[in-house]
């Protein structure tokens, strides 16, 4: 799992400094901002003198998955004290909710569950700053030639494949899919957003109601 | 100062999506519609996200199918990855 962390963050931050934006505001925006695909996505707009309004937007739609997470997190944090609670927030990460997930049912009552989740989290937090420095550094340095740059999708088919395991999500991953292409001539990425809409209705409509 | 409002406003809505339900007190909850709805956000997402760049013509789209297939199966991103960019310089060459 942290293997997978190295390339996608060396990528992250070779697009954004290849979008323009100078090396320590593209360091201090993983800090502070910690999601790889919406970096990449806002990278693209800004370089495409998106409105700022929109470049929001698109985070939004691109991390909303994170409220999901956060939902889901809550049925193990319940009683942890708010620091806690928002240390776990800021660390969530698709990976490492995922591993997460594993291992909270392997041992639903755990007490060290926040311990468990601080030290995953830290580690990938680490690993991921580290690469996204690298790729800054890097900066264009990587040969166009290796195509790295198709690491971002490969990364992001690998995270997407295991919510795809119920008809109903497997159904909301297929009309996004439709929607994205169908809506590609739709300016600054909007299309993301059309998708988002329709594979969240699609799902609605196939899944079950409870 | 468009760079520093995008970063401010980027920062500030992923926390606040990443804390939403973790920081509700334990007696709120929010419309059940609303809670069936999150449960399809992230497989929509992420393949919004990787669609247009794989399901193009060219290497992409026979790369995107070894990738996804080997994600099926072991799950495992690195693997992945690295199968994905294998087969998509071997589809390069090949086609």
């Amino acid at each position: 799992m942290l293997l997978a962390v190295i390339p996608f963050g060396v990528i992250t931050g070779v697009a954004m400094v290849a979008s323009g934006i100078p090396p320590l505001v593209a360091i201090l925006m993983s800090v502070l901002v910690f999601a790889g695909a919406s970096m990449v996505a806002s990278a693209q707009l800004l370089a495409s003198n998106a409105p700022v309004l929109l470049v929001v937007l698109t985070t939004v739609v691109i991390n909303l998955r994170f409220m999901m997470y956060s939902a889901s997190l809550r049925l193990h944090f319940a009683n942890a004290p708010l620091r806690q609670r928002l240390a776990v927030a800021y660390l969530t990460a698709d990976n490492v909710y995922a591993l997460m997930l594993g291992r909270f049912a392997e041992h639903p009552d755990d007490p060290g569950k926040f311990q468990y989740f601080l030290g995953a989290g830290l580690v990938v937090w680490v690993v991921w700053q580290a690469a996204v420095l690298g790729g800054v550094l890097i900066g264009a340095g990587v040969p166009p030639a290796w195509r790295l740059e198709f690491a971002a999708p490969l990364a992001f088919i690998a995270l997407s494949i295991p919510f795809m395991r119920e008809r109903a999500t497997l159904v909301a991953a297929l009309a996004a899919a439709v929607a994205v292409l169908l809506f590609q001539a739709l300016p600054l990425r909007l299309n993301i957003v059309v998708a988002a809409l329709a594979g969240v209705a699609a799902g609605l409509l196939v899944g079950r109601k409870t | 100062m468009t760079l520093w409002l995008t970063l401010a406003g980027m920062a500030l809505v992923t926390f606040a999506l990443r804390a939403s339900f973790l920081v509700l007190p334990p007696g709120i909850d929010l419309p059940a519609l609303f809670k069936r709805a999150l449960r399809y956000v992230p497989a929509a997402v992420l393949t919004a996200i990787w669609a247009p760049e794989v399901l193009v013509q060219n290497e992409q789209l026979p790369a995107g199918v070894v990738a996804i297939a080997v994600a099926w199966r072991w799950r495992l991103t690195f693997a992945t990855i690295i199968a994905g960019l294998a087969a998509l310089h071997f589809f390069a060459w090949l086609l």
